[in-house]
């Protein structure tokens, strides 16, 4: 389905540097958006994740911000996506405590926990897309 | 190759005086000359530098690549001149066109001199090149210490935003301020364990108030510091948790149990005060 997007922006997902970024733009823009200050965080926390994930674990790769208007609502919607070695096992990566990184194991099952919608596709060997979205 | 620049060498070292003094003409009349930066006896004895170096060079090398030794000390030559300009104020666009202004008086040479056509773009061709590649040149090292600034003053953040601060006799407070990525957190952690080790402190007071995002890798940052601290025998309370974060903390579902945490830095100051035996009385 297709969803009308009011805008959208491209940005790497490389650096450190490039993670901070995608934090400001997603909090700039869900303030543009009118987002409460608890939806903005959750938004901006669950960005923080899965760009980290795309960076740490995907060895880099890119994030789509869109702004959403549908009806009378409104949201955000973050996709990210990677050509690294993907995910083999979805339902063990979701889970809480599970890490390969030495991380807490919370970042997916986390992000999934601040979206509204959450996604995960990943083939093994040729990357992981994550889309998630926040409606106001 | 060899034949045509030995050309473009023979012409610049025959008429040298000619052209410098036409290139400092041109220069002293162009719109991107700065008078206010540099005084002429500098920008003389500057173009005077280069041409040398330009004439020293193309006799003894090639022409296609600036990248040689032949070409080191018109290279050292620009670096200084760029980087030089670039602290009195120049753009690198100005920087830039100190060098490609010599095309004009350079061309106007190689055109009265070299009278076959083929010859003479042959030669204006291989000319241009140059001057760009060393125009070109000037740019990458004015980029190049601005990369080198950019650096610098990270570093000097790095140093600047972790100061851990004394309250009271024994009670520590580390304000956290800012984006918490893995290099700042490691020099936050050992500024926090050095004051503990310094004053002896039995409580310490990180405040996140001025973090504004944290998720799983902040937590764990986090919480990595209060067992280090606590393995030194300081107990750590964590202030400033803002209602968002609070939610936010929870939906992720990092447990942050076994610390005390406060919505503010001065509950937490009460907590440690009480914690070491104090006691407070509001005076009338």
């Amino acid at each position: 389905m297709a969803m009308p997007v009011v805008k959208a922006e491209r940005c790497p997902v490389r650096s450190g540097d490039n993670v901070v970024r995608i934090r400001q733009i997603v909090r700039q823009w869900t303030v543009e958006l009118g987002f409460s200050l608890v939806d903005q965080t959750k938004i901006v926390t669950a960005a923080s994740e899965i760009a980290r994930n795309t960076l740490d674990h995907g060895g880099g790769g890119e994030a789509l911000v869109e702004s959403l208007s549908e009806g009378g609502r409104r949201g955000l919607r973050l996709v990210f996506t990677d050509k690294g070695p993907g995910i083999e096992n979805i339902d063990q990566a979701l889970k809480d405590g599970f890490t390969t990184g030495g991380g807490l194991g919370l970042g997916l099952g986390g992000a999934r926990r601040l979206s509204s919608e959450f996604s995960i596709e990943s083939r093994t060997g040729e990357g992981t897309c994550v889309t998630l979205t926040r409606w106001k | 190759m060899k034949g045509t620049s030995s050309r473009l060498a023979e012409i610049i070292a025959k008429h040298e005086q000619d052209l410098l003094a036409q290139w400092i003409k041109e220069q002293t009349s162009a719109v991107t000359q700065r008078p206010d930066l540099m005084s002429e006896a500098e920008l003389r004895e500057q173009s005077r530098a280069l041409l040398n170096g330009i004439r020293n060079a193309v006799q003894r090398g090639r022409l296609d690549d600036i990248t040689g030794s032949e070409w080191e000390s018109v290279r050292e030559l620009l670096d200084e001149v760029s980087r030089g300009r670039a602290r009195t104020g120049f753009s690198p666009t100005e920087t830039a066109m100190f060098v490609f202004s010599l095309k004009q008086p350079l061309f106007s040479r190689l055109r009265a001199e070299i009278r076959e056509p083929e010859a003479l773009a042959d030669e204006l061709w291989t000319a241009s090149v140059l001057l760009d590649k060393l125009g070109l040149y000037t740019t990458e090292v004015s980029q190049k210490s601005r990369e080198e600034v950019i650096l610098r003053q990270q570093q000097d953040m790095l140093e600047l935003s972790t100061p851990v601060v004394e309250l009271w006799d024994g009670v520590l407070a580390l304000p956290l301020i800012g984006t918490l990525d893995s290099a700042r957190t490691q020099v936050v952690m050992e500024n926090l364990l050095q004051k503990i080790v310094q004053t002896g402190a039995g409580i310490a007071i990180v405040d996140i108030t001025g973090v504004p995002t944290v998720d799983t890798l902040v937590a764990q940052h986090l919480l990595k510091t209060v067992a280090a601290a606590r393995l030194m025998g300081a107990d750590c309370i964590i202030s400033g948790i803002r209602p968002q974060i609070a939610q936010t903390i929870v939906h992720l579902g990092v447990d942050l149990g076994t610390v005390t945490t406060k919505a503010t830095l001065a509950a937490a100051f009460v907590v440690a005060l009480e914690r070491s035996g104090a006691t407070i009385s509001k005076g009338r």
